[in-house]
């Protein structure tokens, strides 16, 4: 066992030696050992936080077509720093008819509910948190952990516009929970497992992405839509109820809801990474071969998984700041009445097709997953567009402009 | 006393102590959150069992949707359900007896058991309890039967639910 191998059992294992060296009992070594881990892996999710303020700030930049901060250190890069520090030193205000504890409670639940999602975050083969064998299902319950914030934050506040958008962040979230679970189901057939390890195993010859483009795209909205972000924010629509649930949050605590939110979004970058693109592997068999067998180290593991999420982050970006904000009626409509059925048809699919197609070579199998998925879409878009005719003429004789139109002629 | 031991009676503490709360607090939400609290104790009491799946939709179903439809639904009321008369009655005495007696029988239940006192065998390093509890749930001379029936019943509620929020269309 060398430290380039295998560094978190390499320093696990010396730190043992030196614990049970100085005469401490085994189970209390356990327990250290198992304390500082997490302690590390915190402090890791949160000084990466720290660097997604300066990643987000300056993508959005490019998007709105500005520079972004640049100020403050080379490309703006201590600019995160100097917020930190004024978040802190800004008075900290609670409303006087708010519920303080609950209030407090609120910013550190919503950091909470994202760090606990990094216990099964794999970086490489050696370097995770814990390896559960029901990782997909963890993954939804640490997001009702995530709207328990939004909800207890909001009600705290004894503000009208928070309280609205707590409702908001509720209806958002119980509704895209369904296809959610629904699509992690597909990674979970597909693998045969629901550990993220055996997800990320089984994609070494192939992404879920490729066999299951549409399970992909159903993941990222509904993923959108537990983050909360635009166009899905109607939870802190600035437009309608001025900040949403934290509205009435100053200071740090409010740094915790935007932390909370920054890194929950780069965190399920990572898991569109180990869901659909392989996480840290899915090199396609490369990493066989003699000379590229570094592709095996943890830490060139690690780097592939964190550019995998940077992608997985931008992406989501992209989308936040090019998409208007949605009515919530559309929301909901599109959640039950499009996302669900065809998140539904999509798991009955590549239920099916993985038994039949089981006995097929792998090119066989790979080409069946792809093309049943390309033919549902492409069903799906013809429906929709069916669908959008039919609005459209119900919308021409609704208007008032078509009304005047007859008279005119008459 | 082992690690176990000591994270089982913590775990107790936290169960008890909420459950506790939620009956006697009177702010309506507190009494919501405090149940969140005794749901999540029972959670680590599956997780120490190595009952992972248990564990986990504990979490998803108790927490994620029934006691955050719980709350959504308290949300409503705001403060003005602060309960201000007494919260105990006169006979009392009577349901805190019976409690007292039920758990008396269910003690010397628990203690006349074989298994009482044993400590559980680990589970062996190949065997993916889950995996066993999926082939469970659906193989002929397990589970299938109670497993069928409970999915009907939920889709009737299903079509039920939908049939009630359509309203009279006739």
């Amino acid at each position: 066992m060398n430290f380039l191998n295998d560094p978190i059992n390499f320093i696990s294992g010396w730190m043992r030696g030196l614990l049970t060296g100085w005469g401490l009992p085994d189970g209390l070594t356990t327990v250290i050992i198992y304390f500082i881990g997490i302690t590390v892996l915190i402090v890791f999710a949160m000084v990466l936080d720290i660097l997604l303020v300066w990643v987000e700030r300056k993508v959005v930049a490019r998007f709105q077509d500005r520079i972004g901060p640049n100020r403050i250190g080379p490309f703006g890069l201590i600019q995160p720093f100097a917020d930190i520090i004024k978040l802190i030193i800004k008075e900290d205000i609670t409303p006087a008819g708010a519920d303080k504890l609950l209030f407090n409670l609120g910013p550190v639940l919503a950091i909470a509910s994202v760090i606990i999602l990094w216990a099964i975050l794999p970086l490489s083969a050696k370097i995770f948190g814990v390896d559960l064998n029901v990782a997909v299902l963890y993954l939804v319950a640490a997001g009702a952990l995530g709207t328990l914030s939004i909800i207890v934050g909001g009600w705290a506040s004894n503000n009208k516009y928070a309280l609205l958008g707590a409702f908001r962040m509720v209806a958002n979230m119980i509704s895209y929970e369904i296809p959610m679970v629904v699509v992690l189901l597909i990674p979970t057939i597909l693998a045969d497992t629901m550990s993220v390890q055996g997800i990320t195993q089984a994609q070494s010859g192939m992404w879920f992405a490729i066999l299951s483009p549409l399970a992909l795209i159903i993941f990222l909205i509904s993923a959108i839509a537990e983050l909360g972000r635009s166009p899905f924010d109607l939870n802190e629509a600035e437009s309608e109820i001025v900040a949403g649930f934290h509205i009435e949050y100053t200071g740090m605590k409010f740094g915790l809801f935007y932390a909370g939110e920054l890194l929950h979004a780069f965190t399920f970058g990572g898991f569109i990474a180990v869901l659909f693109f392989g996480g840290y592997g899915g090199f396609f068999g490369l990493e066989k071969i003699g000379f590229l067998s570094w592709l095996n180290n943890p830490f060139v593991q690690s780097v592939v998984f964190l550019a995998k999420a940077m992608f997985g982050y931008w992406v989501i970006m992209w989308i936040k700041y090019s998409m208007p904000r949605i009515r919530i009626d559309h929301m909901l409509a599109f959640n039950w009445k499009f996302l669900t059925p065809l998140a539904l048809v999509v798991l009955v699919n590549t239920a099916v097709l993985s038994k039949v197609l089981a006995g097929l070579p792998n090119w066989g199998y790979v080409l069946g997953m792809f093309s049943s998925n390309i033919v549902i879409g492409f069903i799906t878009i013809e429906i929709l567009r069916a669908y959008g005719r039919k609005q459209r003429k119900v919308e021409v004789k609704l208007s008032p402009h078509s009304e005047q139109n007859k008279e005119q002629v008459a | 006393m082992t690690a176990d031991q000591i994270i089982f009676l913590l775990c107790a503490a936290l169960i008890l102590g909420s459950a506790m709360m939620v009956v006697t607090t009177r702010k309506l939400i507190h009494a919501a959150l405090w149940l969140v609290a005794a749901l999540f104790g029972v959670a680590i009491l599956y997780a120490v069992l190595q009952a992972s799946f248990l564990a986990v939709v504990q979490v998803v179903v108790y927490i994620g949707a029934i006691a955050i439809l719980f709350i959504f639904a308290v949300m409503l009321t705001r403060r003005e359900m602060l309960d201000k008369g007494a919260q105990t009655r006169s006979n009392w005495w009577l349901p805190a007896l019976l409690g007292l007696l039920i758990l008396t029988g269910l003690v010397l239940l628990i203690i006349s058991q074989p298994a009482f006192g044993r400590t559980a065998a680990e589970i062996p390093a190949g065997v993916d309890t889950l995996r066993n509890l999926g082939t469970a749930l659906v193989s002929p001379d397990a589970f299938v039967l109670p497993f069928e029936v409970a999915s009907v019943l939920l889709l009737a509620a299903l079509v039920g639910a939908v049939y009630v929020a359509s309203g009279n269309k006739e």
